[in-house]
């Protein structure tokens, strides 16, 4: 099985080539919200292991808010360019793999960064600048862009097999079905209309890493589980006093920053989503929400790995990245729907999950208890998403049209295709995924 | 909590004006916003409260955000609509695009609702059989004519309860709590679907579903036009613009009957019952009797009642169907209400809560897909127009001054975003609506390819231990050629509307 990972490189912005770049980026869309794969300057179309890609201006409008919560001094910081990008394997040979079919168009990008001069070696000046994230998501771990786009050959041509040979299959029993499907794989396959790779090898060191880390995060928590215990009444104390006291500042979003995001959306049946915003101020806010994000990035490498984070089955990829030394911190995910029904299941599935980690953030409308209310004030929790969310740039989807249950209902058609153990039930099961 | 006054709510809200069999919908300019003000602030508004006899005319009006800045409603105020509202149905291209509104749909078309032509004022007269002409004689008086500019009358006809096509309309409205006795989970764990819905989802100004009050405007009390208005259950020092008012969203959607049942008749060689039976299908009911494919639920569902036969009508889920074998996941009404609830199933106890919560035990491949129905309803008070067909008539070439026919669609809520624009654009628009793939609605879709979705025209229909039926090439059924997004105030509201621009 290979596994996937991500990159997220932040680069400051020479500010006298912001506009420059904003122009460049915006010459890689065919029109706005939709990249081009095939354009000169990152052809991403050409990368074979990559599923989501994005360029995206981290230029967080909300800075001011902390002086009108807690009375504290705006901070700036340098505007930031980050590049993120999910794929399969290993971070060394994607970097390389950028430099070798995108130097030029990337070295063109990042000369409007600081620090940049043509000649500087471009995996390593990227890997230089790469922030680790805190957590990070991924809907089927092991699927790779090469399974998904053969599952999808396959099933496309099962599909329109059935609907040709529509009066045969009619009247026959899912065993029946299964049969003809799989003889007619079989002589596609052999006619070379479609390919059915095997999967590739587990690399041994993201094994033993996956080992420790499953065993270790447990591990770590018993040890600490005294002092945590002790700590949690003082815990308790600090978190209530500060939920009552911190201020909500989820106003409706500016007329003209909505249409600029809602412009982007609703291309393709997935969407982007970017957004930032300062976390609490003090101590207590950040090493909460570290603690938490721990915990998060945990069942993501470990329990949510088939399909499907808690309730929520739409969300392909999702990282949450700590930038400037924790002050402030991005997430940016890649779903299916409008954004409206995104943030439906948000409040109404996964309410309390959003209320644990994005409560920490200023501004978000005021929990209980870390996980209760919060995001259930639909409207607040609905502007507060909004008002942090940042235009996406430039956004790339290997495989548009396709959700994350189509995907999943694919593999489970071409696993199915693979046996021939399957009992009725699963027969049964199988013959309705069509 | 104060009992409703429904003598300050429209009728619509409450009242379908059924008995009412004819209804004609002006669509008003404001040539003179004092004239105009003079005229709303006498104008015969008919209110939810029951009346005996029954009213044998009504009048219903409605105010797009034009219609607002036309009357002089200072912008302070109009900035506190919703979003959607403000920017209205057709001048976005992005809620176009979600709505569905692109190829023959597309604003462009439209014969209203777009630049000059957004109406300011919706007039709405009903009457009883034969009275609708002198009705409108009484109200179109020399005020009337002094204050408004025609840019349409929509003339409505009454085809027996019956759409366009065919079919028994209107069968399933929620019912509205109008006595605030219903307190859903705050947390989202609704475990059954219910049939009643909070005030607060039809009207501003009272608690939603989310038990939270949608955003609306509100005034300082020293405004003097809205010393009439009522306060603000949720910010008592105020006064509520929004208060038993709503919004109304109207849409003129054109059906291409003989299509219709054209298509339908090709895919069923011509043979009459199964032509019925797939074109009941694609509604999810009888075309004979409107009864649901699915069977009846055992149980009784809240805010369904035995009044008529809501229950041979109305008493069911889709629960029973899991596979979609009685009723296809993509028919009409199973996507458009798709019934169910917060979380799935009855689970007992608290472990099996929380398996529930972490998105574990769901035992179907398609379980826990679709958005909990009871923040996504609509009130639809429609009327069909144009000229009905019998199905015979519908199956022949159309002959040469074919009339047009079709339905006013209008649906009343408090949050157009997440009723109106939900449903339309997760649920009946989304080819990817509960795991289906290559389809959308099979009434309303407009077949528009996607990135990446070349085909969005068929139909599939589980079949019971066989593999699916699927039926391509669906042309398009349904035409939109004019919609709004209007506030309908409720009666005090009105007259601070008809005081405060002057």
């Amino acid at each position: 099985m290979m596994p996937q990972a991500n990159i997220f490189v932040a680069a400051p912005v020479k500010i006298e080539l912001e506009a420059d770049l904003r122009r460049l980026l915006t010459s890689m869309n065919i029109a706005r919200g939709r990249v081009d794969p095939g354009n000169p300057i990152v052809p991403f179309g050409q990368f074979d292991r990559l599923h989501f890609a994005r360029f995206v201006i981290l230029q967080d409008q909300t800075l001011d808010d902390i002086e009108v919560a807690y009375g504290l001094p705006r901070r700036d910081y340098p505007l930031t360019l980050a590049f993120i990008a999910d794929f399969d394997g290993d971070a060394d040979e994607f970097r390389a793999e950028l430099a070798r079919k995108a130097g030029p168009g990337l070295e063109q990008i990042f000369s409007c960064c600081d620090g940049f001069t043509r000649g500087s070696d471009l995996p390593r000046w990227m890997k230089d600048r790469e922030q680790p994230p805190a957590a990070a998501y991924v809907n089927w771990v092991g699927r790779t862009v090469r399974q998904v786009h053969q599952d999808e050959a396959l099933c496309l041509a099962l599909e329109a097999h059935l609907q040709k040979n529509a009066p045969q299959f009619g009247s026959k029993s899912p065993r029946q079905v299964h049969q003809m499907l799989k003889e007619y794989t079989d002589s596609e396959i052999a006619a070379g209309h479609i390919q059915l790779s095997a999967e590739e090898p587990t690399p041994l060191g993201w094994k033993l890493r996956q080992g420790l880390h499953l065993l270790g995060v447990p591990l770590l928590l018993i040890l600490l589980a005294p002092l945590l215990l002790l700590y949690l009444p003082i815990f308790i104390y600090q978190l209530r006093s500060r939920e009552k006291s911190d201020m909500e500042i989820a106003p409706r979003p500016d007329p003209k920053h909505e249409a600029d995001l809602s412009r982007l959306e609703d291309h393709d049946v997935t969407n982007q989503f970017s957004a930032m915003g300062s976390i609490k101020p003090g101590r207590f806010r950040r090493w909460t929400l570290a603690f938490l994000l721990w915990l998060v990035n945990y069942t993501a490498r470990h329990i949510y790995t088939r399909g499907h984070l808690a309730r929520v089955p739409t969300i392909h990829f999702a990282r949450w990245v700590f930038i400037n030394d924790r002050q402030r911190m991005v997430f940016a995910s890649n779903y299916d729907g409008s954004l409206d029904s995104y943030m439906d299941d948000f409040i109404n599935k996964v309410g309390w999950g959003l209320n644990l980690v994005f409560g920490n953030g200023l501004g978000y409308p005021r929990t209980n208890w870390l996980v209760l209310d919060g995001s259930k004030d639909e409207q607040k929790f609905k502007y507060f998403l909004r008002r942090h969310e940042l235009p996406t740039e430039v956004w790339y989807n290997a495989h548009p049209g396709l959700t994350a249950f189509d995907l999943k209902r694919n593999t489970l058609i071409r696993q199915g295709i693979c046996r021939d153990d399957m009992t009725d039930v699963e027969l049964h099961q199988w013959v309705a995924l069509f | 909590m104060s009992a409703i006054d429904y003598g300050d709510v429209q009728g619509l809200v409450r009242f379908g004006h059924a008995h009412m069999t004819e209804a004609c919908y002006f669509l008003l300019h404001v040539k003179d916003s004092s004239a105009a003000r003079s005229w709303l602030a006498s104008a015969p508004v008919t209110t939810a409260a029951k009346t005996d006899p029954r009213p044998n005319t009504a009048l219903q009006m409605a105010f797009s955000r034009q219609g607002l800045e036309a009357l002089n409603v200072p912008a302070k105020v109009i900035r506190g609509f919703s979003a959607e509202f403000l920017t209205g149905m057709s001048a976005d291209e992005n809620r176009s695009l979600r709505l569905g509104d692109v190829g023959a749909n597309s604003p462009a078309n439209w014969r209203w609702g777009t630049s000059s032509r957004v109406p300011h004022v919706l007039v709405m007269l009903f009457a009883v059989q034969g009275q609708l002409d002198s009705w409108k004689q009484a109200i179109r008086g020399e005020l009337w004519t002094g204050a408004f500019e025609e840019i349409d009358c929509l003339p409505t006809s009454n085809m027996g309860g019956r759409e366009a096509f065919g079919f028994i309309d209107g069968i399933s409205q929620p019912e509205i709590d109008w006595d605030e006795e219903r307190s859903p989970s705050v947390n989202c764990y609704e475990r059954q679907y219910s049939n009643r819905v909070c005030l607060g989802e039809f009207l501003l100004g009272y608690r939603n579903e989310y038990r939270q009050y949608t955003d609306r405007p509100l005034v300082a009390d020293d405004d003097r036009a809205g010393f009439e208005l009522p306060f603000a259950e949720d910010q008592p020092r105020l006064r509520d613009v929004g208060r038993n008012g709503t919004y109304l969203v109207m849409r003129q959607l054109s059906q291409d009957v003989r299509g219709f049942w054209q298509c339908w008749d090709r895919a069923a060689s011509s043979d009459q019952k199964q032509l019925y039976k797939l074109a009941g299908f694609a509604v999810g009911r009888n075309f004979s009797d409107g009864a649901p494919l699915v069977p009846l639920s055992q149980e009784a569902i809240a805010g369904i009642g035995p009044k008529g036969n809501g229950i041979q009508l109305n008493q069911f889920t889709y629960d029973s169907d899991v596979d979609g074998t009685h009723c296809p996941y993509g028919a009409h009404i199973r996507r458009a209400n798709p019934r169910n609830a917060d979380v799935l199933g009855d689970p007992q106890g608290i472990l099996a809560t929380l398996v529930r919560t972490l998105g574990f035990g769901n035992k179907n491949v398609r379980d826990d897909l679709i958005a909990s129905t009871r923040f996504h309803r609509i009130l639809r008070r429609g009327r069909e127009y144009g000229r009905a067909l019998t199905i015979e008539q519908a199956l022949e070439p159309a002959g040469q001054n074919d009339i047009e026919s079709g339905l006013h669609f209008v649906a009343v809520n408090a949050n157009i975003q997440r009723q109106f624009e939900f449903i339309q654009t997760a649920w009946l628009m989304r080819t990817k609506f509960d795991g289906l793939t290559e389809e959308s609605d099979p009434l309303l879709g407009n077949r528009s390819p996607l990135l990446g979705c070349p085909f969005t025209n068929t139909f599939s229909m589980p079949q019971q231990d066989r593999v699916r039926q699927r039926i391509g090439d669906l042309p398009q059924f349904i035409t939109v050629r004019g919609g709004a997004y209007f506030f309908l105030p409720g009666v005090r509201a009105l007259r601070y509307l008809s005081k405060v621009g002057a």
